[in-house]
């Protein structure tokens, strides 16, 4: 098990690498040139080449790149923004939790609609109720978020004045300069975005558990378990979603990264500071510093999530565990 | 009086396509202590037979009629809250694919101690002693740490006896054996038919075995039940069926069987068994018999007991002595060149 986790560890760390470098070659290879941009419109080429120095734009890439990451590791710094001379480190650190809230909330979302529906589709497949699901899940995958989004907001949020049309509130509570604070507020502020994020997943993972739990209930084993003597809630519960669920576990570790690129879209639509905003934001004025900030921590998030879903794995199944 | 009296079972599966007659109208009886082997080709009906009289075929495109009597009940009318409590308990099954029939997640400990907690309220220590026993019994080495392994540790055979330590840990009546040794190799095959014959002595269960291979049937039988194309076409007891074949379809099963002796060749029943969305009509053997002649191909052949006994029955149109002499030629000459 503990090489299992160092196995998994080490990885991350490959991972992470090539997720940045990946994004220095891309700044690299765009002919802007950013001190330039750092150094403001009135500068003079002398300013711009004393920037490009003290910015270490003047050095080979690979020495840019260690550069970067030696401040990172050792001091947890990713510089100042090019645009507004902000800190890197606290501009990301603002706007994680508005994304993180929103890609996590509609996780626990999607997976609290997907897995009752998706479990009932597959034990009365061809019922009325397994029909209506299909139909359901053929609409949530046709919808597209961003209008969906436009429409749950524009009613709910508008005309039937029900929930906040846009904006967020932080969980931690008020902040000096903010209307509104702590989880109640946060909670009621995210429930129209989450509902519809999780629209589009929990149509695919309806679809996914169906069929998984339909394979799951033709394997021996649940014959085995029958044959036994088990009640069919038991050879459910025990025999059959421990083992449908998986797949499900894998997939989930994968689209909640696919998830963070959806959040750029959804942030738009609702007023939220999130990262996918910011990212937008820097990309549009060349400020790599913003844009590499958000990159290194949307990584991170994905790197722990997958771990921790390798983990769930683990416990789940201990094929891999002992392998 | 007889542990288990089927009569006239019938199971059909509603598909896409129309309804297949599975088994079509099996009647046989399971005495105390004793083996009953079902043979057959693939597909033939025999393992829906033993999952119709268990009640684990998918309930919702399944219709099952007859009487499968066991212990003054009718299994077939059971509901399904005293069939789980009769399944597992009373009657229990292992299957072919010991591979696959093993729940990848859980250790065979909890495995096993599920099946005694399933029907009697037991502590977790007096299950779990009661799954070491039966570990121990079945030949597992080192059974007091191999509990705690997953079934991936466990080879074919190993896994095979921890299905039929997880069959008999409640000590049932009946023990259903659906081609248990098929999926094992030639030596672990021997070990796993032994060690059931030696717990048959030491349980007393009685034992429905399902194969294709008659070399099984002749190690363990005591009653033989001949299937093809969802009827039975010969049943009678081991001599019968061994040394009195009256069946051309069991000769052929006979003549198919590999020999070590030199000078005999195998011969192998030609063509496959028909469709059973549309089975031919007479005796549905008629299409691959050579024996075959133009009643065959339009009049059913009833199940009739030979003139000189009574309980060896077969169903064939060709008269007493053309069935004397097809015997006496099989046997003539599966046993060719034997010492």
């Amino acid at each position: 098990m503990i090489r299992y986790i160092i196995r998994r560890l080490l990885w991350a760390v490959v991972l992470f690498i090539s997720v940045t470098l990946a994004t220095y070659l891309i700044f690299y290879i765009i002919p802007v040139d950013p001190a330039r941009l750092a150094a403001g419109k009135a500068a003079t080429p002398h300013d711009v080449q004393v920037v490009a120095h003290r910015l270490y734009l003047d050095r080979p890439i690979y020495e840019q790149y260690l550069h970067f990451l030696d401040r990172l590791v050792l001091h947890f710094d990713l510089g100042y923004s090019y645009a507004n001379r902000q800190d890197v480190r606290a501009t990301v650190l603002n706007a994680a939790p508005v994304t993180a809230s929103l890609v996590l909330g509609a996780v626990v979302v999607w997976m609290l609609i997907a897995v009752p529906v998706g479990v009932y589709s597959a034990l009365r497949p061809r019922s009325l109720g397994d029909r209506t699901a299909m139909i359901g899940v053929l609409t949530g995958i046709s919808v597209h978020p961003v209008w969906l989004g436009l429409v749950a907001s524009y009613i709910l949020g508008f005309q039937l004045d029900l929930f906040p049309i846009q904006g967020y509130c932080a969980f931690t509570g008020k902040a000096p300069g903010e209307v509104c604070g702590g989880p109640v507020d946060w909670f009621y502020h995210l429930i129209v975005p989450w509902m519809v994020f999780a629209v589009l997943y929990a149509a695919f993972y309806v679809r996914m558990i169906r069929s998984t739990v339909l394979e799951t209930l033709n394997e021996d084993y649940v014959r085995t378990a029958r044959a036994k003597g088990a009640p069919e809630q038991r050879v459910l519960i025990h025999h059959v979603l421990r083992n449908a669920m998986l797949p499900v576990v894998t997939m989930l570790g994968m689209d909640v990264a696919l998830a963070l690129g959806g959040a750029v879209l959804l942030e738009q639509v609702f007023g939220l500071p999130g990262l996918g905003y910011v990212a937008l934001h820097s990309l549009f004025q060349y400020d790599y510093p913003i844009t590499l900030g958000v990159v290194v921590f949307a990584s991170l998030l994905v790197i722990v999530f997958n771990l921790v879903v390798d983990l769930l794995y683990a416990w789940i199944d201990p094929r891999i565990r002992l392998a | 009086m007889a542990l288990l009296e089927v009569r006239d079972l019938k199971t059909a599966f509603k598909t896409d396509d129309g309804i297949v007659q599975a088994v079509d109208g099996l009647s046989f009886t399971v005495e105390k202590g004793r083996t009953v082997a079902i043979v057959g080709e693939s597909g033939c009906g025999k393992s829906v037979t033993c999952l119709s009289i268990m009640g684990l075929n998918p309930r919702q495109n399944t219709v099952t009629s007859g009487e499968a009597i066991f212990k003054d009940r009718d299994l077939l009318k059971l509901r399904p809250e005293e069939m789980r409590r009769v399944r597992g308990n009373e009657i229990s099954m292992i299957f072919q694919d010991p591979m696959t029939s093993l729940n990848p997640v859980h250790t065979i400990g909890r495995q096993l101690r599920e099946a005694v907690t399933l029907h009697e309220s037991v502590g977790k220590q007096a299950a779990h002693r009661r799954a070491l026993e039966m570990v121990k019994a079945v030949g597992i080495p080192r059974a007091e740490t191999r509990l705690d392994d997953y079934p991936h540790q466990f080879s074919g055979g190993m896994r095979q006896r921890v299905m039929i330590a997880m069959a008999l840990i409640n000590n049932p009546d009946l023990l259903i054996a659906d081609e248990p040794t098929t999926a094992l190799d030639v030596t672990t095959q021997a070990q796993i038919l032994n060690l059931m014959n030696q717990l048959q002595r030491d349980f007393g269960s009685a034992i429905i075995l399902i194969t294709h291979d008659l070399g099984v049937v002749a190690e363990t039988a005591d009653d033989v039940l001949v299937m093809y194309a969802a009827e039975a076409i010969e049943q009678g007891g081991y001599g019968d069926i061994f040394y009195r074949p009256r069946h051309p379809y069991t000769w052929g099963l006979l003549s198919s069987l590999p020999r070590l002796a030199q000078g005999t060749e195998l011969k192998p029943i030609p063509g496959a068994p028909p469709s059973l969305l549309r089975p031919p009509p007479g005796c549905r053997f008629h299409l691959r018999c050579p024996y075959a002649f133009d009643r065959c191909r339009t009049d059913v052949p009833p199940l009739q007991p030979a003139p000189d006994k009574p309980d060896h029955l077969d169903a064939c149109h060709l008269d007493e002595a053309a069935k004397q002499r097809g015997a006496e030629e099989i046997l003539g000459r599966i046993t060719v060149g034997t010492p």
